[in-house]
Order: C-alpha cells, then structure tokens, then sequence
C-alpha cells in the first residue's frame, strides 16, 4: 500500500472513531440531562412534566413523615416548598433544616416522587444546587420588598 | 513553637525549589556544569524541609495542639492515635501539603536512581519538576497554610469526619496522590526533551519505568478508593461516575495511552510528538482533578466545604502549565523527526488505536463532567449529567479495545501478517463464542449484555494463553513483557467482574423486625436484633443477622450505626461476606420505629456476585506494572552507555 494511501486510511479511521463517538455523546447527553428546578419555578409552573429533574434547597422542620421504608417531607428554598415522597433508605446525612438534592419526577397532584437522594461526605456542606435555591428565592424576596 | 518550625520549613523550601527551579534550567541551557550540578543537592535540600514541615504537622497531631486551627478543625482528643495521624491529610490543607510532599519525594526518587542519565537531562527533569512544586507551594503558603494559628484555641477539636474514620483513609489519598503527582514526573520528562531539543528513543526509554510506576499508584489509589466506597459509604456500589472519580479516572485513561505510546517511542522512534501531548495532557487533567475538587464548583459526593479562591488559584496554575507547555511545544515540534514508518497492519497501528479510543473515551468523561459548568456559564440553567451518560459512552468505546487487546501483543512491529495472526488465534475466537454462550447459563440466565463481555474476555484469555505458550516456546520472557501479559489478564478478571455484577447484583431495601428473614441470591438473613455498643469516640447500635445457604447456618453478620460523639452524622458500617465468587452485604439504614425496644429496622441487603474480581483485576494490573517498570533492561542498557561513556572519557584520556 502506498504511504498516502496509508494515511487517509488513518485518518478516516481516527474520522470515524471520533464521528461514532460524538454520535454516542449527543445521543446520550440528550436522555441523561437532569435540569435543576427550584421549588420556587416548580410554584409558577415552571417544571417540566413527565422528565426526570433535580430539586434542591433545606429539608423542612418536621416535615419527615416514616410510612414503613416510604419517606415524605418537604423541600423548600424558603418561599416555596414541594412535598417529596421516597421509597429506600435515606443518606445518613439526610436530616430536617439541612440541605438536600432530590431526583426525580413531578405528579400531577404536585408532589415530587423522587427515585434519589443525594448524599454527602460532610455534614457542614451545603449541596451548590440547594444553595442556588435560597439564594434565588431570597434574592426574590428582596426585590418584593424594594 | 513546632508549628511555625514546619512553616517556616516550607517558606524555607519554597526559595529552595525556586533555585531547584531555575538554576539547572539556566545552567542546562548554557552548558553551564556548576549550574547543572545545583539540580541535585537543591532537590534533596527540598524534599528534607517539606518532610520537616510534613513531620511538625504530623506532630501536632499528635499532641493535639489546638492552636493550630487546621488540627482544631479535624481532631479531637477522643480520636484514635492511628486516625489521629491520618487526619493529617483528612482535609482541605493537609491534602495540599501531602501533595507537594508527594512531589518533591517524586522529585527525590528521579535525583537518586536517574544516576546514569546524562547530568543536563536529569538537571531538566529536576528543573520542571523545581517549577511545578514552586507554584504548588506557592498556593499552599498562599491559600491554604495549615499551620494558622487560632487566637483563642478550643480546649476540643472538631474532630474528623466520621467517614474519614476509616483504615481506607490512611492509605486511599497517599496512593493516589502518589500517582496523581506521578503525573508530574512524566510531564518533566517530556518538557526537558522538548527543551534539550531531544526526542528520541533513549528519552522514552528513560521515562517509561517513572511513567509506569506513576501508572501503578494511579491504578492501585482508583481501586482502593473505589473499594472504600464500596464497604464504607454503604451504597454498595463500586463506581458512580462522580465528578471526583472522574478527576482521577481521566488522568489515568490519559496515562495508560501514555505507557503504550511510550513503548512505540522507545522501540521504533515513532509518535514522539504524540507522546509528548499525552504526557501534558496527563498531568494537565491531573491539575484539573484538583480543581475541581478543591473548588467545590461541582455537585460531587466528595464535595466539602470549600473555598472559591482556591479555585481561582488552581485554575490560573494550570492555565501557565498548559499554556507554557504547549507554547513550548509548538516551538519545538516541527524539528522532530519523524520516526520509523509502519504498514497499515502492524502493532503500530493497534496501538494507535488503543490510543485514539483512550484519548476520545477521555474526552467524553471530560465532557459528561465539564457539561454542566459549560451550560451553567452559557446561562442554560443548572443541570447534571447522570451515570447513564457515563454508561452508555464510555462502554461502546472500551469494547473494541477489548477485541484489540488480543490482537496488539501478537501483531509484528512494522508490518504484521494479518492472516497469520488470525491463524494463530483462531482457537481464541471459539473460546470467545464458547465462553459467551455457555458461562452467562451457569450463572443463572442468560443476558446479550454478559454474553458479549464473557465472550470478549474468553477471547483475551485464551489469546493471551495461546500468546504465552508461544513465547515461552521462543526462549524465556523478559520482565516487561510478563508484566503485560498480567496486566491485561488484569483487564480481563476486571471485565468479569463488571459484567456480573453490574448484571446479577441483588439488592433490597426491607423492613425487618427481630426474627423476620429476608433473601437474596440463594443466601438468607435473619434478623436477630440489635444492641447498642460503645466504641472508642462512639456509641453503636450493632445489628446480629445470621447468614444461611440451603438452611445451613454459614456464619454471624454485625452490620452497626454509629453516631460519633462530636458530630451529628449517623454513619452505616456495613457487614460484609466476601467470597471468591460473590460478596453479601448488609447494612443497617435506621430503626423504623425508634421508641420502641426491639422494634423493626430499615434495612438494606445486597447480593453482588464476582464483584472483588474488579479490585482482583486493579492489582493484577499494578502487578503487571510493577514487573513491566522493573525490567532489567531499564537498567543494563543504562549501565551499558554509562561503559560507554567512560570508555570514551577513558579514550579522550
């Protein structure tokens, strides 16, 4: 085989790896994209239906109700807050008046089903995304009262 | 007094690196032997004041010195000598200083047994590596001095972070921040050929064994770490594509290009200037790894409290590292010279290969934990990119490597026979067709998914069998090359693992009350209750379950929740039975009904068949890296041109 032959068979070899692989990342970036939503935009009718998305903000004072290993409380970011149903078991660091990040589906009655919970490694950490929701909702808040 | 001894160490050693920095660069440059011959003594002089520094941390530790506000922060006198030791390294602070321990220790090793190298090299590899230590020193002293003092000391410290509380955490972050900093080495060597204008096979011969072995910690802190979150987290799972698992994965999919590329350069001149870019991408990405862990601007599991201008500064560092390498790069590139040319079929090619599907598999990691940033900061919102994406990316890549992996080893240098090689394989081939019908049925039912990763590791195996009989036919094998072998039979064990569990794991969350049962996987768990326990800086609620198969009783499982005294995390130490072909696995969630005595537990069991086969496969794989940096030729031939050498000093005599 002649050298130039050679090489444009690299090079539509290394083309096309590249091309399968970019093919692979969109599709897969396309089905496993989680949108954050604050409990605020879930109020204003901001969720999307019928895709999984991501809430965050504080796990609610008393609001952790035990029905066997079904869980329900409530997140808010407080202004709003979304009741959230769980079936499982709970990161240990899961605890009312902390942060939390829930995955998961929104019913049409409101609540929020969530299939995950996220856990963290430390207990005076607050999840950025939690975090992001306060802060909008306080900076909200604010601007009301301006 | 002993804390600002260790500051005042590491401001000492931060001037010393910068003279280990600069001099030998300058005196290499300008033949300047006086110069060069700082490279040495300066290296050593450092790795003794960081090590002083290290010890007064350490030290302070010991003694619980509170003042210090970073010991105050993550120790307590109720904690366990050996924890209070490894606290050290258990935050932000001490990770970093461990971290430019590690490099100069690096720094140290390539000093003493780089002997037979010529003195200007080993002056340019010290040199970088002098630069890379001065700007991670500078953002030790800068940001993160974890010898501040506090005004008012507690008469307590906050103590550690129960999770860290764990023997995982005395050798997980030394391991792979050995290979992480690893990373840095093989980087010097690259940029001191690019300086001395010197790309050739003797460079490449003299940086794989450094690369390899920076290859084997990476290997071995992974798996450890990927163990730990295994058995300590309690989630059972062994990898979550996590942001932070990434930062550490990407680097070693970069430098495991890296050592086959490495062996094209040093064997047949060829790929030079790709190896160099791999060597700059590897410890780039190793640089990024802790960016984005430090900076915290990722939702991770490992995320703890952080800093922003931390990140800043990191960010800026890597910025002047790539930045400078690749500048460098582009000067010095066009005069490579191209190395030996190869057919289409050849091993040549399949190492290619093998490096273009590690780089782009890289790159689609890079990108699943880079999206959510890109999108955030073109004002798309927050999102996440979940371990689907991972799954469905990074598998479809790594298959052909799998078929490949039987092939590259046989095919010829320069041009291979193809029809030969699959002659020689061909009874491989069955093995794989056998193996993907018959093994997923004796384990149960039969899944598309096992079938082809059982078919795909009978055709390694068997290969690699084949392979060996072989060479051993030929006369008897070099180190390096059993090194490969056992390293991609690593591969091999590796892949049964996930395939298995990742396909027949059972798990089930359950209520259980004292005296219920539950099953999985043919293996059955009685509750009998749980008692609380004291341990050392905790109280314990310690669960007894009894493990039976067919009726037999096999033995007791004490799955415990602590609660620590100092902090306010219930933490799950999970009961584990591990087996040579499947693991069971309970753990205690929390007590459904908590007044009343003996009342029903959330409790979570898994069956996770050939999952230590994942970790089985990490160590084989060191192993064989071990072997392949041990080889004797790295050294014979070295002894060789050092003969040389005197003989023509001898001869100019």
């Amino acid at each position: 085989m002649k050298p130039r032959h050679k090489r444009i068979a690299l090079i539509t070899g290394g083309l096309a790896t590249v091309g399968i692989a970019a093919a692979l990342v969109l599709n897969a970036l396309n089905s496993n994209i989680a949108f954050f939503v604050t409990p605020t935009e879930i109020a204003e009718g901001k969720a999307p239906q019928g895709q999984i998305f991501r809430i965050g903000g504080i796990v609610k004072e008393g609001s952790i109700r035990r029905d066997n290993l079904t869980v329900h409380f409530a997140i808010t970011d407080t202004a709003k807050e979304v009741p959230v149903t769980y079936t499982g078991i709970l990161p240990d660091l899961f605890q009312e008046g902390k942060g939390a990040v829930a995955q998961g589906r929104i019913n049409p009655d409101g609540t929020f089903t969530a299939t995950e919970v996220l856990a963290k490694h430390d207990e005076n950490y607050m999840p950025p995304e939690a975090q992001h929701a306060v802060d909008q909702a306080q900076k909200a808040q604010k601007t009301i009262k301006q | 007094m002993i804390p600002e001894l260790g500051h005042f160490a590491l401001i000492l050693a931060f001037f010393v690196s910068l003279v280990q920095g600069v001099l030998p660069l300058v005196g290499a440059h300008k033949n300047r032997a006086d110069w060069v011959a700082v490279a040495r003594p300066a290296t050593a002089a450092s790795f003794l004041l960081v090590g002083v520094s290290f010890a007064c941390l350490t030290w302070a530790f010991y003694v619980n010195d509170f003042s210090v506000e970073y010991v105050a922060g993550h120790s307590n006198t109720q904690l366990p000598t050996m924890y209070r030791l490894s606290a050290v390294w258990g935050g932000h602070e001490g990770s970093l200083l461990l971290w430019v321990f590690m490099l100069v220790g690096w720094a140290a090793a390539v000093a003493a047994f780089s002997r037979q190298l010529p003195a200007a090299m080993v002056a340019r590899v010290l040199g970088v590596l002098g630069l890379v230590t001065v700007g991670l020193m500078a953002f030790v002293l800068l940001t993160s001095n974890p010898f501040d003092r506090l005004m008012s000391p507690p008469a307590e410290g906050r103590s550690l972070n129960p999770l860290l509380q764990d023997p995982g955490l005395i050798y997980h972050p030394p391991l792979l921040y050995m290979g992480y900093v690893g990373m840095a080495v093989a980087y010097a060597f690259a940029m001191a050929a690019l300086l001395a204008g010197q790309l050739d096979a003797a460079w490449a011969r003299w940086s794989r064994p450094w690369t390899t072995v920076a290859w084997v910690f990476l290997t071995l802190g992974i798996a450890l770490g990927s163990w730990w979150a295994y058995y300590e987290l309690g989630w059972g799972g062994w990898w979550f594509w996590d942001p932070v698992e990434n930062a550490s994965f990407m680097p070693w999919l970069v430098c495991t290009a890296l050592i086959h590329s490495l062996a094209v350069t040093e064997k047949r001149g060829s790929f030079k200037n790709w190896t160099v870019l791999l060597a700059i991408a590897a410890f780039s990405l190793s640089l990024l790894g802790t960016f984005l862990v430090r900076s915290g601007v990722l939702t991770s599991v490992h995320a703890f409290a952080t800093d922003p201008k931390r990140g800043l500064f990191i960010l800026i560092l890597l910025a002047v590292v790539v930045g400078a390498s690749l500048l460098l790069f582009a000067a010095r590139a066009p005069k490579v010279s191209p190395g030996g040319r190869f057919e289409l079929i050849s091993r040549e090619t399949f190492l290619l290969v093998n490096n273009v599907l590690l780089v782009v598999a890289c790159g689609a990691v890079l990108l699943g934990t880079l999206y959510p940033l890109i999108v955030d900061a073109f004002g798309g919102g927050k999102i996440s990119v979940g371990p689907p994406y991972f799954n469905a990316v990074f598998i479809p890549i790594m298959l052909p490597l799998l078929v490949l992996v039987a092939l590259g080893p046989v095919a010829r240098w320069k041009q291979a026979d193809l029809p030969a090689m699959l002659k020689k394989l061909w009874p491989a081939a069955v093995a794989a067709v056998a193996a993907g019908i018959v093994l997923p049925m004796l384990a149960g039912e039969w899944h598309a998914y096992v079938a082809l990763a059982l078919a795909l590791v009978g055709w390694m195996s068997a290969a690699l069998v084949l392979q060996t009989i072989d060479r051993l036919k030929a006369g008897s094998p070099t180190a390096s090359w059993w090194g490969m072998q056992i390293a991609h039979f690593g591969l091999a064990v590796m892949v049964v693992g996930i395939a298995m569990v990742s396909t027949y794991q059972e798990e089930r969350d359950v209520r259980m009350e004292p005296g219920e049962t539950v099953s999985v996987g043919g293996y059955t768990f009685k509750f009998l209750g749980v008692k609380e326990s004291r341990g050392p800086n905790y109280t314990a609620d310690v669960g007894t379950f009894e493990l039976s198969q067919d009726g037999k009783l096999m033995r007791l499982l004490h799955p415990e929740k602590r609660a620590y005294d100092t902090s306010q995390m219930p933490m799950t130490e999970a009961a584990i039975d591990a087996g040579f072909t499947r693991d069971v696995y309970v753990s205690l969630a929390e007590p459904l009904s908590p007044d009343v005595e003996n009342g029903p537990w959330a409790v979570r069991v898994y069956f996770k068949p050939f999952v230590d086969w994942i970790w089985g496969g990490s160590l084989l794989m060191a192993l064989g890296g071990l072997l392949a940096a041990a080889d004797r030729r790295y050294r014979i031939r070295a002894k060789s041109s050092a003969a040389v050498a005197a003989n023509a000093a001898g001869a100019a005599a």
